[in-house]
């Protein structure tokens, strides 16, 4: 197999003989621990600690040994900072901002750390490729952007604001209310998920077609073959390229949308 | 025949590519729209964009939708 096997520890699943084509099943976790019981505990599970472990180890450091004259760590830590609570949360959140900043500033590090896992030549891997990721972060803001509401609202008076917009004429209650409400709760968590979801899960097929797909045909016997899969192979690279920008732009989306949805559900009238 | 160029799968996904269309037109013209008012009135940019996410997120949910039963209904 040659080539091949260069790539295929990467993508897992090495009980099948055949990789090709990639799939679904070129998403499937390595349990970490195999026979012990604990599938669950895979590659997966660990990147994604390890994500949270190099976010909160990140920003301690950057955090730590400021001056009143900054060095290039500090100008770089306040850089980021700045954009994530400028761009993002002060613009969006308007005076509250100040409460929501850490959950913003987390999301943002913790989704953009994975998703350059995804082409990082260790792990190879975007851990929200996996839905269930992407749906426990949906979730979390799911809970959050709700229960703000409800905090500052109460119950019904938030379920009324998230249901029925100002100046609604009462013949149109029976279709607004159950459209807001699907709008409001269901479809705004699901898409959220889903659209970080397919963005790289869609990429890193991408970058399996690409790159085993170059390695397989190198390995044929016609010179033709060698040369398209050299060509695929280059061509990776920049496809690598793209998947890092896609990357930091299903970051930001993330978190804006959750400042977004925040910021709707806390709104004052207007 | 390589069995590297043989094509299976489910002609969803053709489908499912035609359907992009409507979203990615209906993006670009979101995004287009605020590139137009920004040059226009630049200090508006903030309140325009934040409406632009809010039109973005409900645009793309289509194309969402529509990978999700893409791959859901065979």
């Amino acid at each position: 197999m040659g080539l091949l096997g260069l790539v295929i520890p990467m993508e897992g699943g090495e009980a099948e003989d055949s990789h090709w084509p990639p799939g679904v099943h070129s998403f499937d976790g390595r349990p970490l621990f195999p026979g012990a019981g604990v599938d669950w505990i895979n590659n997966h599970l660990f990147q994604a600690v390890l994500g949270a472990v190099i976010v909160i180890g990140v920003w301690i450091w950057l955090a730590n040994g400021h001056k009143l004259v900054p060095g290039k760590k500090q100008f770089a830590g306040e850089q980021i900072y700045n954009v994530l609570r400028n761009g993002i949360a002060r613009d969006i959140l308007g005076h509250e901002y100040r409460k929501f900043l850490p959950y913003l500033v987390a999301l943002f590090s913790f989704i953009l750390v994975n998703n350059l896992f995804g082409q990082f030549f260790l792990l190879m891997f975007p851990t929200f490729s996996k839905v269930g990721y992407a749906y426990a972060l949906a979730m979390l803001t799911f809970i959050l952007y709700n229960a703000a509401g409800i905090a500052k609202w109460g119950v019904f008076g938030y379920l009324k604001r998230m249901t029925l917009p100002e100046g609604v004429p009462p013949a149109l209650w029976v279709i607004i209310i159950p459209l807001e409400f699907a709008s409001n709760f269901i479809v705004r968590p699901i898409t959220l998920a889903l659209r970080l979801f397919a963005n790289l899960f869609a990429g890193h097929l991408v970058v399996v077609v690409f790159v085993m797909g170059g390695a397989l045909l190198l390995e044929q016997a016609s010179i033709g073959y060698k040369l398209a899969g050299g060509v695929a192979l280059l061509m990776s690279g920049a496809i690598f390229a793209l998947e890092i920008f896609v990357a930091v732009l299903q970051a930001y989306i993330f978190t804006v949308l959750s400042a977004q949805y925040i910021a709707s559900s806390i709104a004052e009238e207007h | 025949m390589l069995p590297i160029l043989e094509i299976t799968g489910s002609l969803n996904m053709l489908g499912y590519g035609l359907a992009t269309l409507g979203p990615a037109l209906g993006v670009a013209w979101i995004f287009a729209s605020v590139i137009n008012g920004t040059a226009r009135q630049p200090e508006a940019r903030g309140a325009l964009l934040s409406t632009a996410w809010i039109g973005f997120a409900v645009v793309e949910a289509l194309a969402i939708i529509g990978i999700a039963l893409a791959f859901a209904i065979q």
